[in-house]
């Protein structure tokens, strides 16, 4: 089965259409990469998965968005149970002001887990599971603000792991890092697809390359192509997509 | 370990595999000559098809790598050299499988006598010597190991030089055997060739490892660089 299926969805903000009809399906323990120029509506696409763009008020969907083959807008779905099985890793790093540890924590906070036995080895799993525990084991502590960039940014990625989500949505989350972070952040994903099914926007073509196993190339709002990423690289089926990877675009 | 680091282990495996198929192939061609054994012979020409499978597969893994990696520096020197690698293996394959047709085809023995004075079975035991020095300096990124072949390759050119000379007396004095005899010239013609892929294939092991280009050098110039 399929981790997540979306059957002809159709997004609008207001009367602006900017999703058309789009079907796409994401096996388990995968990492797909939707890339497209700004505004073809992948980041939006992307949302859809953990329900942000529920925040939006002229915002409205059809169409049907399933995990594990169940409708995530339904309306028995409680958003807040949808979102510990989807994570979600942002452009820019975004640490509260609080200590490593209290960062990795905070979703187990909110689950009201207080077993401090529980929090050390989650703190100390899900910092390992991002690459980070070597890094920052001794200074626990210490502000998560005073962390580099790419630091802050796995460390992000920890506090997604710690609520043991089964999907992690990520938008372009190497974007603001140089070159050393980002490829840290590329080996980790690389590595969490076994556990974890992954889907990430990415502006940068050759990071989809590296990185995933199948890419979804969208054109304003309608998805153009959808296919292993070798073959999406070397042998593009539409043109639309051949103009975008090779840079021949407009 | 990163994703490229990987993909890149698994290209230099998948080579060394494919080039110790072709090294099999050349002790196989060398036995079915010098036993006159059609049946090795016909064994080799069967197995030409998954050298040819193998040069494909090859051809696409370096493709998919150059499409989704972007290779730099040592990383796109070492696609690159696995390209032209690739390419120097299927042709010594498509020769030894030529010197496998020369023995399923002879019809008479070769002989021993001719043999010993082309000294073509000690050309072909340098030029299988010379593929598994290249074979090891790829393997171990080794290349001091890979300049050896260079001195290697002289003895096959000296061979092959010679072999003219030798062959032209022989057909006089026997032109009894001239169809074995003139198989055994073109075999040279092949071994020479074998020598000439295993250079090419040690300039590129250089090629990427110190980013050195030695193609169309002297041989002196070769030796000393």
């Amino acid at each position: 089965m399929n981790k997540l299926d979306a059957n002809n969805v159709n997004v609008f903000y207001g009367s602006n259409k900017v999703i058309k009809d789009v079907s796409i399906s994401i096996k388990q323990n995968t990492v797909t990469a939707f890339i497209g120029p700004s505004g073809c509506g992948k980041s939006t696409f992307l949302r859809l998965f953990n329900r942000m763009n529920d925040y939006i008020d002229t915002f409205k969907m059809e169409g049907k968005i399933e995990i594990d083959g169940s409708n995530i807008y339904d309306k028995q779905i409680r958003v807040e149970e949808l979102r510990k099985q989807i994570g979600m890793v942002f452009q820019k790093p975004n640490p509260f002001p609080k200590s490593i540890y209290e960062n990795v924590i905070y979703g187990l906070r909110i689950q009201g887990i207080k077993d401090k036995k529980i929090l050390d080895e989650s703190v100390e799993q899900s910092l390992k599971q991002a690459a980070l525990w070597d890094e920052v084991k001794d200074k626990l502590k210490d502000s998560a603000l005073a962390l580099s960039g790419g630091q802050q940014q796995r460390l992000c990625i920890a506090r997604t792991l710690a609520v043991q989500p089964t999907v992690i949505l990520m938008d372009e989350p190497a974007s603001a890092l140089d070159p050393i972070s980002t490829a840290k952040i590329e080996d980790l994903i690389y590595q969490l697809k076994s556990k974890y099914t992954i889907v990430i926007v990415t502006h940068n073509m050759q990071q989809a390359g590296r990185i995933s196993d199948k890419t979804a190339f969208f054109y304003m709002g309608e998805l153009v192509e959808y296919d292993e990423t070798k073959t999406i690289f070397t042998n593009p089926k539409q043109e639309r997509t051949l103009n975008y990877v090779t840079g021949r675009f407009g | 370990m990163s994703h490229l680091d990987i993909e890149l282990q698994q290209l230099k495996t998948e080579t060394m595999k494919m080039w110790s198929l072709v090294n099999l192939q050349l002790v196989k061609g060398k036995d079915s000559l010098l036993k006159l054994d059609k049946d090795l012979a016909r064994e080799v020409i069967l197995s030409e098809r998954r050298v040819n499978a193998y040069e494909l597969k090859l051809d696409r893994d370096c493709e998919n790598i150059f499409a989704l990696f972007n290779p730099v520096a040592v990383d796109l020197r070492f696609v690159l050299a696995v390209l032209k690698i690739n390419n120097n293996l299927e042709r010594s394959g498509d020769i030894v499988e030529g010197i496998a047709k020369f023995v399923l085809n002879v019809d008479s023995n070769f002989d021993t006598k001719l043999l010993e004075i082309t000294r073509v079975v000690e050309m072909y035991a340098a030029a299988n010597n010379m593929m598994e020095t290249v074979l090891e300096a790829f393997d171990k990124e080794d290349t001091s190991l890979a300049r050896k072949v260079f001195q290697q390759d002289e003895l096959l050119d000296d061979i092959n030089i010679k072999a003219n000379a030798i062959i032209a007396d022989y057909i006089r004095n026997h032109p009894d055997n001239i169809d074995a005899t003139l198989y055994l010239l073109s075999i040279i013609r092949k071994l020479e060739r074998v020598g000439d892929q295993a250079k090419n294939m040690a300039e590129e092991i250089i090629f990427y490892i110190e980013a050195k280009v030695l193609k169309h050098r002297s041989k002196i110039e070769k030796n000393k660089e």
